[in-house]
């Protein structure tokens, strides 16, 4: 088994896919001959041609209109949002169509269609590089959002997300492209949407994040192992629809639950996922939920020091497990 | 009355067919009305004053291979295209039956994946990059379709209607878009909407075809379309077209013209109504005889009378159906 990046992991399940299926095409702005930005897309457009690795006039809303039309004659496009951040002016084709085509059809039409973006801070990215959008979405039946932690996860859950009938939006944190690497087969291979991952198992406290976090999690948890602090781990992996049993589970094991996100708190994913296991696991808890999240502030300001402010440290981390499993 | 269809290869029966469609998307909008103000719709969208347009327009496409995306307002090409009058009737009555989307949407809101008919939502034009994505795919699977998108004058200000333009005309897509102008987007007027004198003066910016023509007349609809239809398969592009018409009607049922507009200017208005100027013509010309005209009233009374009946009884979806197809169902 191989030891690839993150961004070397959504590269190979495109490549992977398209050799498969005729019918995956990508659709993004510079995703062509420049590979993508992040070059997320490197080596595509010279493997399968200018006709299935378009560059797109400069138009979010068209990128992933475009794709829905392409989508409903049969294709399965993978649109590239060039940053999370600037998905916005295509939240119109993603909520009013996207999700509800299907649904407003009754079933007749439906658009396999796949949107990555990169989110994420901590990349000196400053307000509109660096957020996270999927709150945004995690309340739009219809959709699908996937936010991976690892290569391992990337490839499988890309891979299910072109395959979907159903409109996908994959988020993937751009500090880790480069940053997380990990063991991933070359056999194909694809996981559950919809289904969160035990990436550690503890008895103590339960931690329940996603994305890049995972790693923050995986960290305090080591250092916590020597100090007695026995840590579980859930990654949510897919953030919308959440898996309610898997994360009703990890919260009745320790009965103390710590939840991580990079958004700003109010409205996040994870406050719904505290509302899923307030409704759920009253009797279980031995300590009340804690949030750790970005403050409620627009965005992440681009100076070193305020950036580090707005970013939840690992040694937040560690403390809030620390202090659940003292309470 | 100088006979106008014969130069475009149209027989007399032809042309009385157009005029049939017409009539009768006329008569359905009209009974729609009457089914609302007897309490038995609660809406209605209209298509009065555009049927000439839409008619001529769907002549020039190919019903067997053409890809469409109609907009509310497109009654009598809905029902050119394929729709019956039943169907329209089972849609406006909202009844499970519906094949547009089983009484999900409001009227108006088309759809059918048997006739290639995109469905339709009510955000304004948001339909136009889905036709640019269906020429798209179409060209790079290399089959030979128009993708044909209507919209009216005050979406045409929308994002997305430059946003898909642009797109189509870089990659030299085969869409043929084309811009109900009926000079009113519910309340504001044209020059409230536009700055330059035609929609389709935008066509040289996006560097594609455009044209404008008289949407009371639809052997101008049927030429244009037709001029952009040949264009699209030689690979010329997509075209950008405008049907200058009226709205004879207001908004829609639960809208009040008169505290915007006057009842001399519809009544002006009225005198150029393409489904009468048109009969006009056909009479002029002795294609429609007065025996043919009541023997097509009556019909198409017929034909209605019977479909409100069928939609008036049908069943409404039921109430626990409202949690499928959220997403793809397996198993």
């Amino acid at each position: 088994m191989a030891v690839i990046s993150y961004i070397d992991a959504i590269n190979l399940a495109m490549k992977e896919e398209m050799e498969r299926d005729d019918q995956v095409i990508i659709m993004g702005e510079d995703v062509g001959k420049r590979g993508g930005v992040f070059q997320a897309t490197k080596g595509l457009y010279e493997e399968f041609g200018g006709s299935r690795v378009i560059d797109t006039p400069l138009a979010e809303s068209a990128i992933v209109g475009v794709g829905i039309g392409a989508a409903m004659y049969g294709m399965r496009p993978i649109a590239e949002m060039q940053f999370s951040d600037f998905m916005l002016p295509a939240v119109n084709q993603i909520i009013s169509e996207a999700a509800k085509i299907r649904y407003r059809s009754n079933n007749d039409w439906s658009v396999p269609l796949t949107i990555r973006a990169p989110y994420g801070g901590g990349v000196h990215g400053g307000l509109y590089h660096s957020q996270s959008m999927e709150a945004i979405f995690a309340n739009v039946p219809g959709l699908k959002i996937v936010m991976p932690s690892t290569p391992y996860d990337v490839k499988g859950l890309l891979k299910a997300s072109i395959r979907s009938n159903d409109p996908v939006i994959f988020y993937e944190h751009k500090r880790a492209y480069r940053l997380i690497k990990g063991e991933v087969p070359d056999a194909d291979y694809t996981l559950a949407i919809g289904k969160a991952s035990v990436k550690r198992e503890g008895t103590d406290v339960t931690v329940i994040t996603y994305g890049l976090m995972v790693h923050d999690a995986l960290k305090a948890a080591d250092t916590l192992k020597d100090q007695g602090i026995s840590v579980h781990i859930l990654d949510l992996c897919t953030v919308y629809p959440l898996d309610k049993q898997a994360i009703i589970e990890a919260a009745v094991k320790t009965g103390k639950v710590l939840l991580l996100t990079e958004d700003t708190k109010e409205g996040s994913v994870i406050s719904e996922v505290a509302a899923i296991i307030a409704e759920n696991c009253l009797f279980d808890l031995d300590a009340p939920i804690k949030r750790l999240a970005a403050p409620d502030v627009p965005a992440m300001p681009y100076a070193g020091p305020l950036e580090h402010e707005f970013m939840v440290q690992p040694d937040q981390v560690e403390a809030a497990i620390r202090d659940l499993a003292e309470f | 009355m100088k006979n106008l269809h014969h130069t475009l290869g149209f027989s007399d029966q032809d042309v009385l067919t157009m005029y049939r469609y017409m009539l009768v998307a006329r008569r359905v909008d009209e009974r729609l009305w009457l089914l609302n103000r007897a309490g038995k719709i609660p809406f209605v969208v209209s298509c009065q004053g555009q049927e000439a347009a839409q008619v001529g327009a769907a002549f020039a496409l190919n019903r067997e291979k053409d890809y469409v995306a109609p907009y509310y307002r497109d009654y009598a090409f809905v029902l050119y295209w394929g729709m019956s009058i039943k169907e329209m009737m089972l849609n406006n009555f909202a009844k499970a039956e519906d094949p547009n989307s089983g009484g999900r949407q409001m009227p108006g809101h088309f759809g059918s994946k048997k006739l290639r008919m995109l469905t339709h939502s009510s955000p304004v034009t948001t339909q136009n990059p889905h036709a640019v994505g269906i020429a798209l795919a179409a060209k790079l699977r290399g089959d030979d379709i128009v993708s044909f998108v209507t919209f009216g004058e005050g979406s045409s200000n929308q994002g997305d209607f430059h946003e898909a333009a642009n797109f189509a005309s870089v990659h030299k897509l085969p869409v043929i878009f084309l811009c109900e102008n009926n000079h009113y987007a519910i309340s504001v007027g044209l020059e409230s909407q536009l700055a330059c004198a035609h929609v389709s003066d935008r066509a040289s910016g996006y560097g594609m075809f455009g044209k404008s023509f008289d949407g009371n007349d639809p052997l101008a609809a049927y030429a244009a379309v037709k001029e952009a239809v040949d264009r699209a398969h030689r690979g010329e592009g997509p075209s950008l077209l405008e049907a200058n018409c009226y709205r004879l009607t207001p908004h829609t049922s639960d809208d009040n013209d008169m505290t915007y507009r006057t009842k001399a200017e519809v009544d002006e208005a009225r005198k150029h109504d393409g489904v009468l100027t048109f009969a006009d013509y056909l009479r002029d010309l002795g294609i429609l005889t007065e025996e043919k005209e009541q023997e097509m009233e009556a019909a198409i009374r017929q034909e209605i009378d019977e479909a409100t009946d069928y939609a008036e009884k049908a069943p409404f979806a039921k109430p626990e159906s409202i949690y499928r197809y959220v997403y793809e169902e397996t198993d």
